[in-house]
Order: structure tokens, then C-alpha cells, then sequence
């Protein structure tokens, strides 16, 4: 499927097909088999479902990638996830697997995604220039965004 | 007032152009109606029963004349010549088309106004006391925490797709104006025990099918905690809060079917879990917003006016209206007035272009610019002088604006219903039309005293019947209209949910029952200040049961 981060549609690293290639997703329930067979320099990814509590996911110890599945674009579950696996301290990729519109795109990346990963037929329809104009309709936040952009509030200090 | 910088200026106004992108991303196919619908609706467009319906956010309910003109343009230009002043303090617009939308945007945006989260998912407008900065009984003024919580949940990244809607209500007096205990959260400032000032904090009332009165989670949180503490709220709702039944996604539900008190502990679980200091807000950002609502420079008045006692005293109908529509102010020499979207056999809480031109001119002149939209759906003039309250009446008599029933039985709220909703199974408006045109005498409305009366046109409840003194709730039975009684629901101070008296009544019984009701209250009530609410509670719902029923004479006539 389709990936894109800030910049546009960028290649996946990562395939959920191979277990042997040099960047794999796998199901959270298979990932500490994953981690015993790891090959030396592999990077390893979880899927993870928007049920999942954020608290309990594994977000030390050498994952690379978590994909948080966003079943439904109105499903707003995930973007909890993603702020709090950032708050935790989670370091890796942060990619939303599935339903997004260009118009969440931006507080997907405030809540601290780096990629959205989308199905063929959306981006068709919704090509890679709308999800980049989307991210510059609304320049300004009242919340802190997790990637350091000061929210309207800091901005606000900063001038006092 | 609140007034924007260039950060609150400049979000409203790509919010607008934003908007205007996604209808011709709609227009030309790239949206389609399903992911549109969220979109436009959290910019308060719905699609109503005949036509496109926009709310526009009155922030706390807070306006000033130049807003007010702009809202009677839009009614005037966008509109029929009318809009519709709703139980969230808000102002929404029946018949826009969706090309004009974004335009009406830009306009609002010209007024430091918008129309962001009116609907949808997300956290919606925040309500206050209409009598903020008034009230003599204000712990501290409320508006300051909704201003910064409408800062803090706008276009809230983490937050804009809830399982439901979700509504924050801010009260800072002791007498509870705001109906915090039927939110989604209640916020109601207060002091502890050292003379600190923070909040009690209530989650989980609603209305709706299932109406639930709202839990207490904190007792005391100190003030500077809240957007973290909100956040923390927030982010166990979203993750916890069931999405598989929108009937059962509201807040009120987890809370119930979680129990207070497991929710309460994953609440503070999650708030110690991420403290979130730099969410809290900064205290000088708390000031700066503070300031602006400063009370205005009053004038130093004496406490009594000769010239409005006098005014009184010469005329009957000046005296009905200002021992009906006036509520104390802290100074002296002022008051703040109501004035009444109920005329008598009208929509509750319609107000013409022409009104609302009339209401700014009033407000600019007389109440130092100032008005504020009730979640009862009138209109207060905020700081009106008593030596100028005569002046006032007389320009809203020339307005038919002047009707003398803040508070009484043909004060009522009622819900668009089947005129308008798409979802009503009943009529709400012509039920209120029927029941204020019973209950006209102004000098026999005085007499009953305090009652108020909510009507909903469907189950979803949005007339508040759960919560009226007399609450009407119309449903659709067999093809043919029928109405609920409950009796006893009190939205304030002591909130409480109504009980069904007895079976449904057809639409045409209504405002008999309703006068039977009245009767045998004014029958039972131990004097003139025992409120009908208050009778209701020392009598039990018993006494009242048999008026429901029409006696045999009165149907032979309605039959005649």
C-alpha cells in the first residue's frame, strides 16, 4: 500500500510478506517470536489494533516501527495511541495503517506520527498534493505538537 | 470581552478557508459524502429535514453589538430573515445554501466569531453562567476557564474524533446557572478549605435516551491543573469510550457501565501516568486572558434609583416586566436584564434580523456593549443601568421584545422538532405555541412563579425535557403524535431528572394537561414561595397523576 510522510509518497523499508527481509511489520502477537529470530541488523516493526492500550505496548527495547491500525477515518482511537506511546517515550517510526482523510493528516502528525500508510484507492482519489496542502490549511496549534512545534500558547510566552 | 491576537485571528480565518477547500473537494469528487459529513459537521453544517442548518459558536454565550449586527446580516442576506438561539448558547441558521457557506464563514470571521465544533465528534462550544461577572454570588468569573478551554479544545489534534460529542459547561457561583450536572463534564469554581481557587469537577451527565446527572471525580482541583486533568479525561474517553452503539458512545455511559469509582481511578491513573505540565496553561496565559474580562469601568451609582421606582410605580406593564425580567447585579445601581426570545405564541428562541439589529443598538447603548445568549435561549443585557431600565423597556416594546416572563411558564425551551429535525418524531414548536397562548395573562403567569417547561420533539432530548419542572418529551405512536409528561427535573442546583407522571397524551391535550398540573400545584403549594418544583419534591408525583387525564366535560367541549 501506499506510504507518505510530510514529504509525499516515499518507498516502504518495511514488508509484512518476508520474515527474512531487512525491515519487517508483524502482528503484535508475533513479535517476540520475531525478536528470537532476528537476523543481525534487522529492523522490526509491530501492527498493533487502535484497542490496544498504549500503556502496555512495547515501546523499549529495539522496535523500529509501530503501525496503528485506523480501522475508520471517524475512529479517532489511534490518535490517542500515538500521543501517548510519544509521551511514553517511544522513539521509533510511528506509521497510521489504513483509513485516514488528507484532513486528519495534520493532527495525525501533531499527535506524533511520522507516515500514513493508505490504501491505493484513496490516494487516487485523494492524490499526494491534496494530503500535502492539507498539512498547510491550519498553520497554527493551540496544542503542543509532539515534534517540538511550539502550540500558540508557547508562542504566546515567548513574546511576553 | 475576549478579544483574538493574531494567533486566535489566524486559525479562525484558515479554519474558513479550509472550509471552503473541502466543499469543492466535495463538489469535485475527492470527498465523498461520508468523509464530508464529518468534516462539514465539525464546522456545525448539518443537513436537515429540508435544508442545510448552520450553528455558529457564541463562545460562553458572550456578544457584543458588532457580532449581533453580523449575525442579523447573515439571518438577513444567508437566511430567511431569522435565526434560532439554541439551549448551548449558541445561534444556528435554518436555511443556508452550501455554495454561501464558506462566505458566511468569512463574515463570522470578521467579527472575531466562527462556527468551529458547533458539532460533530469532537468538544463542542463551552457553555457559562449567562450572569457571569454579574452575579453577586461568583466565586470567580467562569469565562476565563471557558475561554481557555475553548482555546484548548479547538481543533484539538488528539481529541477531534471522539466516540460522541462532548460538552464542558463552567459555572463560578454557588448557585448553579450553567446545568454543569447534565454535561459531558461540569466544571463549578470554587474555594477549598485554605481560600484556593480551583474546580470541582463532574463527568458523565447527559440527556439524550438515557439521561444520567453527572458524577463528581474531583472535589478539588487546583486550578492550574485543569487542561491537564481535561486531557487526561479526555484521552480515557476516547480510548474507553464504546463506538460500536453512537446511542451508547457518550461519556455518561462509560462512566456508568465502568462505575464512578473505577473511572475515577483510571482518570487519575492516566493524569499521574503523563502529568503533562506543559500542557498545563501557563499562569500568565491564565492573566492574560483573565484581563479581559475585567469588570468594566461601572460608574459609581447609589443602590436604589428614584427614577425606576418611580417609572414602577406610574406604569403596570413597566413593573410587571422589571420585577419579572431583572437579575440582581453586583453594582450598584445596575442590573441585568433579560430580554425574552418567548413572546407569546411564537418559536422559543427566534429572533428576526431586524430584532437583533434592534437588541445590538439597545445593547451598545445601554448595556456598555454587551449582551449574552442564555441556555434557556433568551438574551440578558448584562449591566444595564436601574435609572436606564425604563429606557431599555420602552425600546424593547418598540421591538415586541418586552415580554415579562424570564423564568415563568411560558419561558420555555423547546427543540426545532418535527418543523425543522430530521430526527424529531414529534412537533415541539406548536406544542410551546399552545402552552404560551394558555398561559398569556402575564398577571396569572406571575401568580404560578417559577416553572420552567422543556420540550423535546424526540428522544434524543435536545428541548431538556429530562430536566424541566414539566418536561414534554413528543413521540410517534401508531402514525399519530404523542407526548410524555415528567415532572420534577431541575437542570441547576440540586439537579434532578424528571418522572413520567403516566401514559402519553395526544398533542391537542397538552396544554389542558399542562393547566391541570398548574392547577393542582397552586392547590397543594403551602404558599407563593414554595416553587412548583419544590412541591413536587414534598408531594411525590402522586397528587399530580389524575390531571393528566382530561375529566369527562372537558373532552365532551374538545369534542363539541
Amino acid at each position: 500500500m501506499p506510504l507518505l510522510d510530510r514529504t509525499g509518497v516515499k518507498p516502504d523499508a518495511f514488508t509484512r510478506d518476508d520474515p527474512a527481509a531487512p525491515a519487517i511489520i508483524v502482528p503484535l502477537a508475533s513479535l517476540d517470536e520475531a525478536l528470537a529470530n532476528r537476523a543481525q541488523g534487522q529492523r522490526i516493526g509491530i501492527d498493533v489494533p487502535n484497542t490496544a492500550v498504549p500503556y502496555d505496548l512495547p515501546t523499549q527495547g529495539g522496535i523500529d516501527l509501530i503501525a496503528v491500525s485506523f480501522p475508520k477515518f471517524g475512529d479517532g482511537r489511534g490518535f490517542s495511541i500515538g500521543h501517548a506511546l510519544r509521551e511514553s517515550g517511544y522513539t521509533g517510526t510511528l506509521r497510521v495503517s489504513g483509513q485516514l482523510l488528507p484532513d486528519q493528516f495534520a493532527f495525525a502528525l501533531q499527535c506524533g506520527f511520522d507516515e500514513v500508510e493508505i490504501d491505493g484507492e484513496r490516494l487516487a482519489r485523494q492524490p499526494v498534493e491534496q494530503w500535502l496542502a492539507a498539512l498547510g490549511d491550519v498553520t497554527l496549534s493551540y496544542q503542543e505538537s509532539t515534534d517540538g512545534t511550539p502550540s500558540i500558547f508557547a508562542k504566546r510566552a515567548a513574546t511576553r | 470581552m475576549y478579544r483574538y491576537d493574531e494567533f486566535d485571528e489566524t486559525i479562525v480565518r484558515q479554519r474558513a478557508a479550509q472550509f471552503r477547500g473541502q466543499v469543492e473537494r466535495r463538489i469535485d469528487g475527492s470527498l465523498t459524502e461520508e468523509e464530508f459529513t464529518p468534516l462539514r459537521l465539525m464546522n456545525g453544517l448539518y443537513l436537515q429535514l429540508h435544508a442545510y442548518m448552520l450553528r455558529v459558536a457564541v463562545p460562553y454565550g458572550t456578544l457584543n453589538s458588532k457580532q449581533m449586527r453580523m449575525l442579523g446580516l447573515i439571518a438577513e442576506k444567508y437566511d430567511r430573515g431569522y435565526g434560532h438561539f439554541t439551549t448551548r448558547q449558541n445561534i444556528q441558521y435554518n436555511w443556508p445554501v452550501l455554495k454561501d457557506v464558506p462566505d458566511i464563514l468569512d463574515h463570522l470571521a470578521d467579527v472575531e466569531m466562527h462556527a468551529i465544533q458547533t458539532s460533530g465528534n469532537c468538544i463542542r462550544n463551552v457553555t457559562a453562567d449567562h450572569f457571569a461577572g454579574v452575579a453577586a454570588d461568583e466565586v470567580e468569573d467562569p469565562r476565563p476557564t471557558a475561554e481557555l478551554v475553548r482555546q484548548w479544545s479547538t481543533l484539538h489534534p488528539e481529541f477531534a474524533f471522539l466516540p460522541r460529542k462532548f460538552k464542558i459547561a463552567v459555572t463560578g457561583a454557588a448557585e448553579d446557572r450553567a446545568a454543569i450536572a447534565v454535561h459531558d463534564i461540569g466544571l463549578q469554581i470554587l474555594r477549598n478549605g485554605a481560600g484556593e481557587v480551583g474546580y470541582r469537577v463532574l463527568v458523565g451527565g447527559g440527556m439524550g435516551r438515557t439521561p444520567f446527572i453527572a458524577k463528581t471525580v474531583r472535589q478539588f482541583l487546583p486550578k492550574a491543573e485543569l487542561l491537564g486533568y481535561l486531557e487526561a479525561i479526555l484521552r480515557v474517553y476516547n480510548l474507553e469510550g464504546r463506538r460500536d452503539n453512537k446511542y451508547k458512545a457518550r461519556v455518561k455511559i462509560l462512566v456508568h457501565e465502568t462505575g464512578t469509582e473505577e473511572f475515577i481511578a483510571k482518570v487519575e491513573a492516566e493524569y499521574s501516568r503523563s502529568p503533562k505540565p506543559s500542557v498545563q496553561a501557563d499562569p500568565a496565559e491564565v492573566e492574560r486572558i483573565a484581563a479581559y474580562f475585567a469588570p468594566p469601568e461601572y460608574e459609581t451609582l447609589p443602590a436604589i434609583s428614584a427614577s425606576f421606582d418611580e417609572a414602577q410605580a406610574a406604569d403596570p406593564a413597566f413593573d410587571l416586566f422589571a420585577s419579572t425580567n431583572l437579575f440582581p447585579h453586583k453594582a450598584p445601581g445596575y442590573t441585568a436584564l433579560t430580554v425574552s426570545m418567548k413572546p407569546v405564541g411564537a418559536p422559543p428562541g427566534d429572533a428576526s434580523a431586524k430584532q437583533m439589529y434592534q437588541l445590538a443598538d439597545i445593547a451598545e447603548r445601554w448595556s456598555l456593549d454587551e449582551m449574552r445568549i442564555t441556555h434557556v435561549q433568551n438574551v440578558v443585557l448584562p449591566h444595564v443601568k436601574l435609572d436606564e431600565v425604563h429606557a431599555v423597556w420602552t425600546a424593547l416594546v418598540e421591538a415586541g421584545l418586552e415580554t415579562p416572563n424570564a423564568g415563568l411558564i411560558t419561558d420555555i425551551i423547546a427543540c426545532p422538532g418535527m418543523d425543522y429535525c430530521k430526527l424529531a418524531t414529534a412537533r415541539s414548536i406548536p406544542i410551546a405555541e399552545a402552552i404560551s397562548a394558555r398561559f398569556a395573562d402575564p398577571v396569572r403567569q406571575r401568580e404560578i412563579g417559577k416553572l420552567g417547561i422543556k420540550i423535546s420533539g424526540c428522544i434524543n432530548a435536545c428541548g431538556h425535557h429530562h430536566v424541566g419542572a414539566i418536561g414534554i418529551l413528543g413521540l410517534e405512536k401508531g402514525g399519530i403524535e404523542n407526548y410524555q409528561i415528567t415532572l420534577g427535573g431541575e437542570p441547576g442546583t440540586d439537579a434532578s431528572l424528571g418522572e413520567r407522571l403516566g401514559a402519553g397524551i395526544d398533542g391537542d391535550a397538552v396544554p389542558g394537561a399542562i393547566e391541570r398540573i398548574v392547577d393542582t400545584y397552586l392547590d397543594l403549594r403551602t404558599g407563593e414561595d414554595e416553587a412548583f418544583i419544590q412541591t413536587v419534591r414534598r408531594v411525590g408525583l402522586d397528587p399530580f397523576k389524575p390531571a393528566l387525564v382530561a375529566p369527562p366535560a372537558e373532552t365532551a367541549d374538545a369534542l363539541a
